[in-house]
């Protein structure tokens, strides 16, 4: 066999432009993304202090902080889930215990994942058309809803998933006891994938917790505490949207610091969520 | 060897005493969507013993199992037809009730399938569904049945851990404790011992030779020894039919037709 | 309950109930299931027609115009949708552009090149970044990038650009650090996790008795990369750029903060843009009557463009590739 000696070094030199192109882009990535995180924290932790969480929300050039905002995203994003929980946990079953592979099931799961990456803002707009335009009043009603309507698939994708981790034969061992299906699925199916559904549930409260787009047109925003979610209603992300905006230094740290409180809430329900999935591969 | 060839039948089903028969199966076609599974298999089981399924993979014995109690009614395209008369009642009849039907014909699956909850809770789950007794009456009732699945010496400690914490051979007698527990009259076993070891796979036989006075208990397995070892009655299944059914010993030592003969002397399968 | 006298464990002294706990709520389960699914149905579908019922006014007075109008005047109550249209599907071509061998880059280094003590923390922070909220990308891209990028990078082309080149066409604009192409390089960032990590995902699928025969035949890493491992995975990887370009297509938060928000058609990479998503989130709360019609028309476009988009994702990743 004769080994063409200029093909080896050609296939050598090639692959070393390959790798080489590899670790750069990779190194610049990681650049790129440690820069936003070194912004992120050094200008949030400059904002940072108690006020953040006792104050309301400031006009430019007196001393405030985001009390109403994390109040209002709290509530908005509690209503919220439980909201997303009850569809998405419901709708998830419904896919993957009653829907086998009948057509109405396809469609669903397949637009169940489209609605899953569909732009936030016009989930937003829909909400307005239908809760807001109808009632003239923004409020923080509309925005849970909003927000549900985005969770929602991200939790009827996970439950799908996870019940049909569940092996066949445990469904029928209860059916072959006779036991009602209902009863099946929530005492032995629920209860077998309560971390896996808990994941879904952290990984969408993760996703909605940073959305703004369609809080822009539901909740809109409010200047003053309020816990009347029938009235419009502060939340972070608008409060960040509408403060990074003016040309106030104070309400830009503001903003930095209400991002970085985002941004921190979000790793830390996802590394929860990744550590719960974990543990449910291993058991 | 040469003395089974000249009167090789194509097809040997032994009659049984009628009055021992718990549930008899006559003509039984089974269908997954065109696909035939079963061609007219007819198969009394007789009370209070075991009667072994046997034959190659894919030959329609876990079909027939499944028949037996409608699980395959879960499935959309699947359908039976023929008769299975259980006490005098055709159960493949529309119009069965089949929560009642299954609690009265117990099964047990290849793989252990405990429920994700406590060892007392998995035993006492089906017999909450149909009766309400009170803690004292249910906590003999759970005792009773693992003392009869063999279980009781070795969780009496730890009814209240879970049951996925038992080892697989456990579990497996943890999943027929959780049957007998409704008090079923018939029990179906499907390779219950396949996922098992060899001293796991032991202990269940032993189970299974405790109960067989009380149950009329079908089991399908591939382990042909252990055909032998516990059941009275043997039926040898190939491609959809019931080639041949009989005693077991009888089956065993002069198998009637050629293809059994075959696959107990380990020609094919 | 027929009485045999076969079944000696008896079962005929204990009172049973005839139908077992809980049967009852059986259908009523079923029924709640179906309905919450079906919700889900009525959500996708509802957007789409109260999109349309919004924008059917602008959409009647413009007719076809409203795709290729270029003047979008609340003044004179004129609008013209082609600046907003071009400007997303030129931000998202843009970013797409430069993420995608960034994201394939980190994506093959991460299953083929990485040191093993790496592999894990490198992937799971790439993976964390996925799921930062977009605002604190936009926010970075107004307050850090920007201003760096008007400095560094947008004056010294404009200057050098000689008069009447296609160089200046090119990079016509201010140099405030706001417009198309700072909007795309912040959108290109923003997806990049989310693009490297479907990748990474979908490469590690590959069986590794495939890789280790590749190898086995003395393939160097590019090759085994791009030759046998990537056409392995060919059609996901297709349906994950795609997912990539529906987030960049509908995204709001990291491109209205930068883009400039100029609803004329952009003429160079520095010039200010709008993008569909832009236009509605900086407009739509002072809109009223054919303006806010007009701007949920643009939803409408942009409910299209990304369903299309989407909807070939999905089929790429659902279906597995024949070979």
């Amino acid at each position: 066999m004769t080994v063409s000696q200029t093909r080896v070094i050609q296939r050598k030199i090639t692959n070393l432009v390959f790798v080489g192109f590899c670790f750069a882009v990779t190194a610049i990535a990681l650049t790129a993304l440690a820069l936003i995180l070194y912004s992120l924290v050094s200008q949030g932790l400059g904002g940072l202090n108690l006020d953040i969480f006792t104050k309301d929300t400031p006009a430019a050039g007196s001393p405030g902080g985001l009390l109403n905002a994390i109040i209002g995203s709290i509530l908005m994003s509690g209503l919220g889930m439980v909201i997303a929980v009850t569809i998405g946990i419901l709708a998830g079953t419904w896919l993957a215990e009653y829907a086998g592979m009948s057509r109405y099931g396809v469609v669903i799961r397949f637009l169940n994942d489209v609605l899953l990456s569909a732009p936030s803002i016009l989930v937003g707009l829909f909400v307005y058309e239908i809760l807001v335009h109808p009632f003239k009043s923004f409020s923080g009603i509309a925005g849970a809803v909003a927000l549900a309507l985005l969770a929602a698939p991200v939790i009827t994708r996970t439950t799908e998933d996870v019940l049909k981790l569940q092996p066949i034969a445990l469904r029928e061992s209860g059916f072959a006891l006779g036991t009602p299906v209902w009863t099946v699925i929530r005492t032995i199916l629920w209860r077998g994938s309560t971390s896996g559904l808990l994941t879904g549930a952290l990984l969408a409260f993760a996703r909605i917790s940073g959305e703004t787009a369609p809080l822009l047109f539901t909740a809109l925003n409010n200047q003053f505490r309020s816990f009347d979610m029938t009235s419009p209603m502060a939340s972070l992300p608008a409060v960040i949207y509408q403060d990074a905006l003016t040309p106030y230094p104070d309400l830009n740290k503001l903003a930095w610091a209400g991002a970085l409180l985002i941004a921190a809430s979000v790793l830390m329900i996802t590394i929860i969520a990744r550590i719960l999935s974990t543990e449910q591969k291993r058991s | 060897m040469n003395a089974l060839a000249p009167a090789p039948a194509d097809t040997s089903v032994a009659a049984i005493d009628k009055s021992t028969v718990k549930l008899d199966v006559q003509n039984l076609d089974f269908f997954y969507g065109r696909n035939q599974a079963l061609k007219g298999v007819s198969i009394p089981f007789a009370a209070n013993s075991v009667t072994s399924l046997i034959g190659p993979s894919g030959c329609g014995k876990s079909t027939l199992l499944r028949a037996l109690n409608r699980m395959y009614a879960l499935y959309p395209g699947q359908k039976a037809t023929g008769k299975i008369i259980f006490d005098g009642e055709d159960i493949l009849k529309p119009g069965v009730d089949l929560a009642m039907l299954r609690a009265k014909i117990g099964m047990v699956f290849q793989k252990p399938t405990p429920f994700p909850m406590s060892i007392h809770d998995n035993v006492a789950f089906g017999v909450r569904l149909y009766e309400t007794l009170g803690k004292a009456d249910m906590a003999g009732r759970v005792e009773e049945s693992l003392r009869r699945a063999a279980l009781w010496d070795e969780v009496k400690d730890k009814l209240h851990t879970s049951g996925l914490g038992l080892s697989g051979g456990q579990q497996q007698r943890l999943c027929v404790a959780r049957c007998i527990a409704v008090k079923p009259e018939i029990l179906l076993l499907d390779e219950p011992t396949s996922a098992l070891d060899p001293i796991s796979s032991a202990k269940l036989e032993e189970t299974v030779t405790q109960l067989k006075a009380d149950y009329t208990i079908v089991i399908v397995t591939h382990n042909l020894g252990q055909a032998a070892r516990l059941s009275k009655f043997t039926g040898f299944m190939y491609l959809g039919e019931l080639v041949e059914f009989g005693e077991t010993e009888g089956m065993f030592t002069h198998p009637l037709t050629t293809r059994a003969s075959d696959y107990i002397t380990g020609r094919f399968g | 309950m027929s009485t045999t006298d076969v079944s000696s464990s008896g079962s005929a002294d204990v009172a049973r109930r005839t139908s077992p706990r809980g049967k009852t709520f059986d259908p009523i389960f079923e029924g709640l299931c179906f309905a919450a699914a079906t919700a889900l149905l009525a959500t996708l579908g509802g957007v789409l027609i109260s999109l349309f019922i919004g924008g059917w006014p602008a959409l009647k007075t413009f007719g076809f115009g409203f795709l290729t109008g270029v003047t979008w005047d609340p003044v004179k109550d004129v609008y013209g949708a082609a600046g907003p249209i071009v400007g997303t599907l030129i931000t998202a071509a843009v970013a797409l552009l430069i993420s995608l061998p960034i994201a394939g880059g980190v994506a093959f280094f991460l299953v083929e090149l990485c040191p093993q003590s790496l592999r894990r923390t490198i992937g799971t922070a790439v993976e964390l970044l996925a799921g930062i909220p977009s605002i604190v990308y936009g926010m970075w891209g107004l307050f850090v990038f920007a201003p760096f990028f008007a400095r560094t990078v947008e004056a010294p082309l404009i200057t050098s650009a000689a008069p009447g080149s296609f160089a200046e066409k090119l990079f016509s604009g201010i140099p405030n650090g706001s417009g198309i192409l700072v909007a795309s390089i912040i959108l290109a960032i923003m997806i990049l996790p989310f693009m490297a990590a479907t990748l990474r995902e979908l490469l590690m699928t590959v069986p590794p008795q495939v890789r280790e025969s590749a190898y086995g035949l003395g393939a160097t890493t590019g090759e085994v990369v791009m030759k046998v491992t990537l056409p392995y995975v060919s059609r996901g990887a297709v349906g994950a750029v795609m997912l990539g370009l529906g987030r960049a297509l509908g995204e709001t938060m990291a491109v209205t903060f930068i883009i400039g928000n100029s609803h004329d058609f952009p003429h160079g990479l520095f010039d200010a843009g709008s993008t569909i998503a832009s236009t509605i989130a900086n407009e739509f709360n002072e809109a009223s009557g054919l303006q806010a019609s007009a701007l949920i028309a643009l939803g409408l476009v942009l409910f299209l463009i990304t369903f299309i988009v989407l909807t070939l994702a999905r089929l790429m990743l659902r279906q597995p590739a024949r070979a």
